[in-house]
């Protein structure tokens, strides 16, 4: 159970010890106590969050709602994102290599920076910011006025209904985002391009793909599933365990973006280093 | 109402709860009988909201057994607890209506989990049936949003009543409403005692609702049941506390 005690109270205890115990040493062990009572509640939530999944029980409706829900209404976030990253990466790097005289290089660098990189980590942020913070301030909500414990009373489990629909969607549909992102930011590119000179949409293409090959593809695709399973449990951990008050769902959407955003950023970098090592 | 004769449906023997340091509820014992409205009354914070969410499962007890149909729920599995929660109706004190569902979709949902196996048209009648009950049938395809407070309490009650249950358990059911909604509220807890025979608990610190529903009355001081009885026992009593209630 996790103890919020005042700095006053702290004077009291430390004063009615036996063995007398600094203000600073309570407070650190009430510190103490909560990082681990938090760090309990993780585990719990995702142990639940596994044993519910393989459950016989699976809400296929709600499953699809969500996957609509996260997938369909990030189409045009996404598609303005993966646009704009092409095209600003495309503008930004054609005068270094103009002075190198590698302008023919571009495509193939585009694509291969969008798909390895900035595809699956951008779009995994801005979906953090639309997902996750959606989810926390929705089951925050309904934290808050009941609707939870009315679920529960209804003979529904709300872990099933809520949390594993919620991150199973978010797991399949961040790598199909990604996707749609990764091909209009190669778009985005050759209207970039095309902003000082003629590259037909073909030629692009084809010199954009010349250098990919099926090793830049398969690790960008698995990390985003990675990514996505961030988004979906962060967001629903954060709005599931949201405290009482209507400030709490605030707060709950608010530290669901920062950690699954925070999270993306060291699950990418695990990644980056286990592709490393594998293609080396 | 005659108890001794009647079958106990809920029986709690020597509940405890506490929060923390805070001992809520100490050695609490009750018995609801088939078809009686109980209520339970006591101050805000008194621990009787704590009572009622022991009763269905969403608390757990510290110690203590609370039967209901028989079924020490205290010690059921999560499979067993669903089934009991099946005869079991819940009325919270906000409403809780699903926020994201309309008016039809919100009674629908716990009916398609009770009641799995009936089919669409018998799903739609049922919710017209109680809707017409609460008097709400023009709000069959409205947002929560768009309710008023007492619209709200009415179909948490349809939502509640629509899986037929065998024990109603209310929370506050008339709080945060005018006295002329409150009344309505208490004539349609009536109703549905009549109408469904469901025995009931009702948590309220509201003396006209109390007045209206209550076949007993339990009052709940200091995690303890420190009076039972009739409303006219209730009334006629010289004590303090009951009369700072009664008064």
């Amino acid at each position: 159970m996790k103890i919020n005690i005042p700095v006053s109270k702290a004077k009291e205890i430390a004063q009615h010890q036996t063995i007398r115990l600094s203000e600073s040493a309570i407070l650190s062990a009430v510190n103490m106590n909560n990082i681990l009572a938090d760090f309990a509640d993780v585990i719990l939530f995702v142990t639940n969050f596994v044993k519910e999944t393989f459950s016989r029980k699976f809400e296929v409706r709600e499953f699809l709602h969500q996957c609509f829900a996260i997938g369909y209404k990030s189409l045009s976030l996404v598609s303005v994102t993966g646009f704009i990253m092409g095209f600003v990466l495309t503008v930004q790097s054609r005068p270094q290599l103009s002075n190198f005289g590698a302008e023919t290089m571009l495509p193939g660098m585009v694509a291969i920076s969008l798909i390895r990189e900035m595809g699956p980590v951008i779009t995994a942020l801005i979906c953090a910011g639309k997902v996750a913070s959606g989810m926390g301030a929705e089951l925050g909500s309904m934290k808050v006025t009941e609707q939870i414990e009315a679920m529960e009373v209804s003979s529904t489990h709300p872990m099933r209904f809520l949390v594993v629909t919620r991150v199973l969607a978010a797991t399949l549909m961040i790598p199909l985002l990604v996707l749609y992102a990764d091909g209009l930011g190669i778009v985005g590119s050759w209207f970039g391009v095309n902003l000082k000179g003629d590259v037909s949409f073909v030629l692009f293409f084809s010199q954009a793909f010349k250098h990919i090959e099926f090793i830049d593809l398969l690790p960008a695709v698995i990390k985003t599933f990675f990514f996505g399973g961030v988004i979906g449990l962060v967001g629903c951990y954060k709005g599931y365990h949201a405290g009482r008050g209507t400030e709490s769902v605030g707060k709950a959407a608010n530290s669901a973006v920062v950690l699954a955003s925070l999270l993306i950023l060291i699950v990418d970098m695990i990644a980056v280093q286990i592709t490393d090592m594998l293609v080396v | 109402m005659k108890t001794d004769t009647k079958e106990k449906v809920i029986e709690i023997t020597n509940l405890r709860k506490s929060f923390g340091t805070q001992e809520v509820l100490k050695d609490f014992c009750l018995n609801l009988y088939d078809g009686e409205n109980l209520v339970v009354l006591g101050k805000s914070g008194s621990g009787k909201s704590v009572l009622i969410k022991c009763i269905i499962g969403l608390l757990r007890a510290d110690s203590g057994s609370i039967k209901v149909f028989d079924q020490d729920i205290t010690t059921l599995s999560h499979k067993r607890m669903d089934e009991v929660r099946k005869k079991v109706g819940f009325l919270f004190q906000s409403g809780a209506l699903y926020d994201s569902m309309t008016v039809k979709q919100n009674l629908e949902f716990p009916l398609r989990r009770v009641k799995s196996y009936l089919k669409q048209k018998e799903i739609d009648a049922k919710i017209e049936e109680v809707l017409e009950n609460v008097g709400l049938l023009d709000a069959l395809d409205k947002m929560p949003s768009q309710l008023s407070g007492g619209m709200i309490k009415r179909i948490s009650l349809a939502r509640t009543i629509v899986v037929d249950p065998k024990i109603i358990l209310y929370d506050e059911p008339t709080t945060g409403l005018d006295p002329v909604t409150s009344d309505e509220i208490s004539s349609l807890i009536n109703e549905v005692q009549h109408k469904y025979n469901a025995s009931s608990i009702i948590i309220t610190h509201d003396i006209e609702c109390a007045r209206m529903t209550a076949n007993r009355l339990i009052m709940l001081k200091d995690g303890k049941a420190y009076k039972e009885g009739t409303l006219s026992e209730f009334e006629e009593s010289t004590d303090d506390i009951i009369n700072f209630f009664f008064k």
